[in-house]
């Protein structure tokens, strides 16, 4: 290996790419800086892996331009690009041993000493007494690794992961992001890494974009996107979130801590910082991730910075360990979702309690209120 | 399953007409008519070739049609009838051209057919499976009245062309299959290792469909060698080792025939042995 | 293509659609090219060839094979009327031969495919014994069962001994033999193709047959039958077609009342230099077969395998 030489930037300018009638991509542009960890995170069918494919050589943009570092690599066949995959099956070749598998860029190149290279490169993913079976006698981690090893080997100036983890269990995918993270850190090329599970995404990811019907929602590092979402999409589809649907009465106030208060039903007023919302007038939808929402059993003093809402009845409670998970069914909102951690040991509120909810105002987020409230909610992301 | 379906299911199950012993005793005699069956038809089979392997020990004279002895006469000299060693190795050389060329062309055609999409793929299938759907007389009488119209003197060149033709759906039905296995995705994971399309397909793609080629071409050799029908069409005076026997038949046919087609039976089946044995030590070793 | 697939029924059609089609098209014709080729010269040209010589007409005042282009349909009414008993017995003797092979070969692949299933050494040689006998030349074979059904063979003499032949009733030159031979024959191509569909079969769909209470017999009739339905269609196909065009069994096995199309071809071929008779009559027994063949493959369902 040629040690910790940083990759190439990766940019895509307004790519699309059509099938027929089907427009898998439309219209991407993104930017990846070298020795970047980049993910692409969407639900199946969201354009993801066809993005990847179109970086790969593998599919022709319909339009756009790919460039790797300065160079326009558009129109470059496959073999021609510095840039290599592990594919989402491994795709390993069956009739060569986990070495030859390893060598096969090195040679197709005639780089000197292609075994010793592929050797290291194996030793690199903890492989390399493994180096003569052939990849049908290995597990599906160890094939993983050997993937990951005959991809690494050729220094590609990006590296292209489509869904390595997804045939793994959940144990050993856990155990391969901290491995991969930690491979990226230490030869630090540039990683764009395409997955269905946010976590892996928000586990790995520098920074991560959200697909979704061959657009990107938004892009931004892992704790961005969480903490505020801009779309219903992410809201939902990166974590959970409790959206309510509501309209702009008042505001925004003026000066710094500006507000926005929505009213979201009968009268019910919450409070939005005007710089954690999309619109700021007419309809909006209200977010709140439920672990930062609050139970009050007891008629309580709130202050002025605090959003309450109820009185509603818990209909669950999901007990998991570390939480706790509250179902609270609010006349007029719908039912909302409280994750309460562990702390106190012991759940004092039951199902038929009635309760009120509370946040922080500055937990809150605003997002456009034409937006479906359940958009990416079922995706297969939402793990 | 809820507790109603659950019983109703059960239910099902006990009021079956038959007691379950019967039925027991009815898929006993089911288990034991598969062994039995099987075992008469590999007899019905194999009694033709212990019959021809027989009577190539005959001590004939003339005719081949009545045990008279036993003798090593015509296995020490099997070419001691005149024009059979000519009609074998007739036959062997139309047999190896033919598969070769069915066999390169009928790849060709498999890939073609599995991994691309393209106008004129249904029309391209058509003609590869309707040589399978004609009868040999046919192709025989088509071929022929062709070479005639053309005053091609039929032979050994009208012999080879014509087994081309019809070994080559068989070898891409043969193909088809193995392709149909290949992960495409294998071919994309060369590409993106830096082969060209022609290193892909040769590195990757070829190798992965050997097995699959190497049965097309036995395939093809062994319908070639047997062909009767097509070959006496075309072949005027070329003689090839089917022929020979059927056309000797009325006079009698040499014990050496015999000695032929015991010997090229004994051949197939050693050499599905050595693989046998060879996939098997192999599978050991690893 | 439903006709296509049933004979080649690799899995090819339903695997291809989910890999990535290749949207260059370039090299799929490069790569058919060749071989396409061929087949239109040698394949398509002489049929149509034939169509065109069946239309032909003798050279008047010419000697015996000299024909000239003409349109003249007559030469189909002719043979028609002439030889339809000679088709029909051949389709019958075809029928019943492949309708035998399928009872045979059905349990035979059956047995090496399922009962030998974890054992490759005896499949492998059980296998071979089904393709072996295409080494030892068909014709031997068959001159084989002539003799060893002879008048004068020990098996004929056996049966008359037990009476189950009448003391003047003879096995050669007989339907019977015809039909058996064909059986005999072709009995490779109807096994491989349902021993490829058994071996292709999930041994748990059986067992979750069973799982579901279904007895062996159910869970066969049920669970393997269908399942093993593309094999039975290409078997049987692949017996049927070239059993109704085969003449090498009649002509050694049979007698003058055993005829077939196949035979009539030859000779009006060879000893008459009927060209136009013998091009009509191929031109028929393609058609039919044709005709057969797809109303089959319609009627199996082997459609929806596409």
């Amino acid at each position: 290996m040629d040690g910790a030489s940083s990759g190439t930037g990766l940019s895509l300018e307004r790519v699309t790419k059509e099938f027929g009638a089907f427009v898998a991509v439309d219209d991407l542009s993104l930017h990846v800086p070298a020795g970047s960890f980049f993910a692409l995170l969407g639900p199946s069918g969201c354009g993801k892996t066809t993005t990847l494919r179109m970086v790969a050589g593998l599919e022709r943009p319909t339009r756009g331009r790919v460039r790797l570092g300065d160079e326009d690599v558009t129109d470059r066949r496959p073999h021609r690009r510095p840039v290599n995959t592990v594919f989402q099956s491994y795709a390993l070749f069956p009739h060569l041993s986990v070495l030859e598998n390893v060598a096969f860029g090195l040679r197709r190149r005639r780089v000197a000493e292609p075994l010793t290279r592929a050797h290291e490169a194996l030793a690199l993913v903890e492989m390399d007494h493994l180096a003569d079976r052939r990849p049908a006698l290995l597990s599906g981690g160890q094939q993983q690794r050997v993937a990951l090893a005959r991809a690494l080997v050729n220094n590609p100036a990006v590296l292209l992961l489509d869904e390595p983890l997804g045939a793994l269990d959940l144990k050993l995918r856990r155990q391969m992001q901290v491995e991969l993270k930690r491979i990226q850190t230490e030869v630090g090329l540039t990683f764009v890494h395409v997955t269905h599970d946010q976590e892996e995404a928000m586990t790995m990811a520098d920074t991560v974009a959200v697909m979704n019907a061959g657009r990107i929602e938004q892009m931004g590092s892992p704790a961005d996107l969480y903490e505020l979402p801009r779309t219903a999409f992410v809201a939902n589809f990166l974590g959970q979130s409790n959206l309510l649907r509501g309209t702009v009465v008042e505001g925004p106030s003026v000066g710094p801590g500006s507000v926005l208060a929505v009213d979201v039903g009968t009268g019910r007023r919450v409070l939005v910082p005007t710089e954690r919302a999309v619109r700021t007038e007419g309809e909006v939808l209200v977010g709140v991730r439920p672990e930062k929402l609050h139970l009050v059993t007891r008629d309580e003093e709130v202050p002025w910075d605090v959003n309450v809402v109820g009185p509603g009845r818990v209909t669950d409670v999901a007990f998991s360990g570390v939480s706790t998970q509250y179902q609270v069914a609010v006349p007029g909102l719908g039912t909302l979702g409280v994750f309460v951690q562990n702390i106190s040991g012991g759940g004092e509120v039951r199902v038929g309690d009635e309760v009120h909810l509370a946040c922080a105002v500055r937990h809150a987020f605003g997002l456009d209120g034409a937006e479906d409230v359940a958009s990416g909610v079922a995706e297969d992301g939402a793990a | 399953m809820s507790g109603t379906t659950a019983a109703a299911v059960t239910a099902g199950v006990t009021a079956r007409p038959d007691p379950p012993a019967a039925r027991a005793a009815r898929w006993r005699i089911g288990e034991a008519v598969v062994p039995i069956i099987a075992t008469l038809a590999f007899a019905y089979l194999l009694v033709p070739i212990v019959y021809t392997v027989a009577f190539s020990f005959n001590d004939s004279v003339r005719t081949n049609l009545v045990w008279r002895g036993f003798t090593l006469e015509a296995w020490r000299n099997p070419c001691g009838a005149p024009q059979v060693c000519r009609a074998l190795v007739n036959s062997l050389q139309v047999g190896l051209i033919a598969t070769a060329v069915a066999t390169v062309l009928g790849t060709l055609i498999a890939i073609a057919l599995v991994r691309y999409r393209f106008r004129g793929r249904a029309l391209a299938n058509l003609l590869v499976f309707l040589p399978m759907s004609t009868p040999e007389v046919v192709l025989g009488a088509a071929l022929l009245a062709q070479f005639l119209s053309l005053r091609v003197n039929p032979g050994f060149g009208t012999v080879v062309l014509a087994h081309v033709m019809f070994c080559i759906s068989f070898v891409v039905v043969t193909v088809k299959a193995r392709v149909a296995t290949l992960d495409p995705r294998l071919e994309e994971a060369a590409a993106d290792l830096y082969a060209s399309p022609v290193q892909a397909f040769w590195r990757v793609t070829f190798p992965l469909l050997l097995p699959g080629i190497a049965a097309a071409a036995l395939l093809a050799f062994s319908l070639s060698f047997d062909d009767f029908i097509i070959t006496n069409f075309n072949s005027g005076s070329f003689t090839t080792f089917p022929k020979f026997v059927y056309v000797s038949a009325t006079r009698g046919i040499p014990p050496q025939a015999n000695v032929i087609g015991s010997a090229m039976f004994v051949l197939a089946l050693l050499l599905v042995v050595a693989v046998q044995l060879v996939t098997v030590s192999r599978r050991r070793r690893r | 293509m439903s006709i296509v697939t049933a004979i080649g029924h690799g899995p090819g059609n339903a695997r291809a659609a989910t890999s990535p089609a290749r949207a260059a098209r370039g090299p799929a014709y490069l790569l058919l090219a060749p071989g396409i080729a061929y087949l239109g010269v040698f394949f398509v040209i002489p049929v149509v060839a034939l169509l065109v010589t069946s239309l032909y007409v003798p050279v008047p005042g010419g000697d015996v094979g000299q024909f000239q282009p003409a349109f003249e349909w007559q030469n189909y009414v002719t043979v028609l009327s002439t030889y339809w008993p000679h088709l029909v017995r051949s389709f019958g003797y075809a029928l019943v031969a492949t309708l035998a092979a399928l009872l045979i070969g059905y349990p035979v692949a059956y047995a090496i495919a399922v009962r030998a299933r974890g054992r490759p050494f005896v499949q492998a040689m059980l296998l071979v014994l089904v393709i072996a006998p295409f080494f030892t030349s068909f014709i031997l074979r068959t001159i084989a069962w002539k003799q060893i059904l002879a008048d004068e063979s020990f098996v004929v003499a056996a049966l008359r001994a037990v009476q189950l032949l009448p003391p003047d009733g003879r096995l050669t030159a007989t339907a019977f033999a015809v039909v058996a031979g064909l059986t005999y024959n072709f009995l490779p191509f109807m096994t491989l193709p349902i021993y490829a569909s058994l071996e292709r079969l999930d041994p748990r769909l059986v067992e979750a047959g069973g799982d579901l209470y279904a007895s062996g017999p159910t869970t066969f009739w049920r669970v393997t039958l269908p399942l093993s339905m593309p094999g039975v269609v290409s078997g049987t196909l692949l017996t049927f077609i070239p059993a109704s065009g085969d003449f090498v069994n009649s002509v050694l096995l049979g007698n003058n009342g055993t005829t077939m199309i196949g035979q009539v071809i030859d000779s009006r071929f060879f000893k008459v230099s009927d060209y136009p008779g013998a091009a009509a009559l191929s031109v028929v027994l393609m058609v039919a077969i044709l005709l057969l063949v797809t109303s089959y493959i319609r009627r199996a369902g082997t459609e929806d395998l596409l």
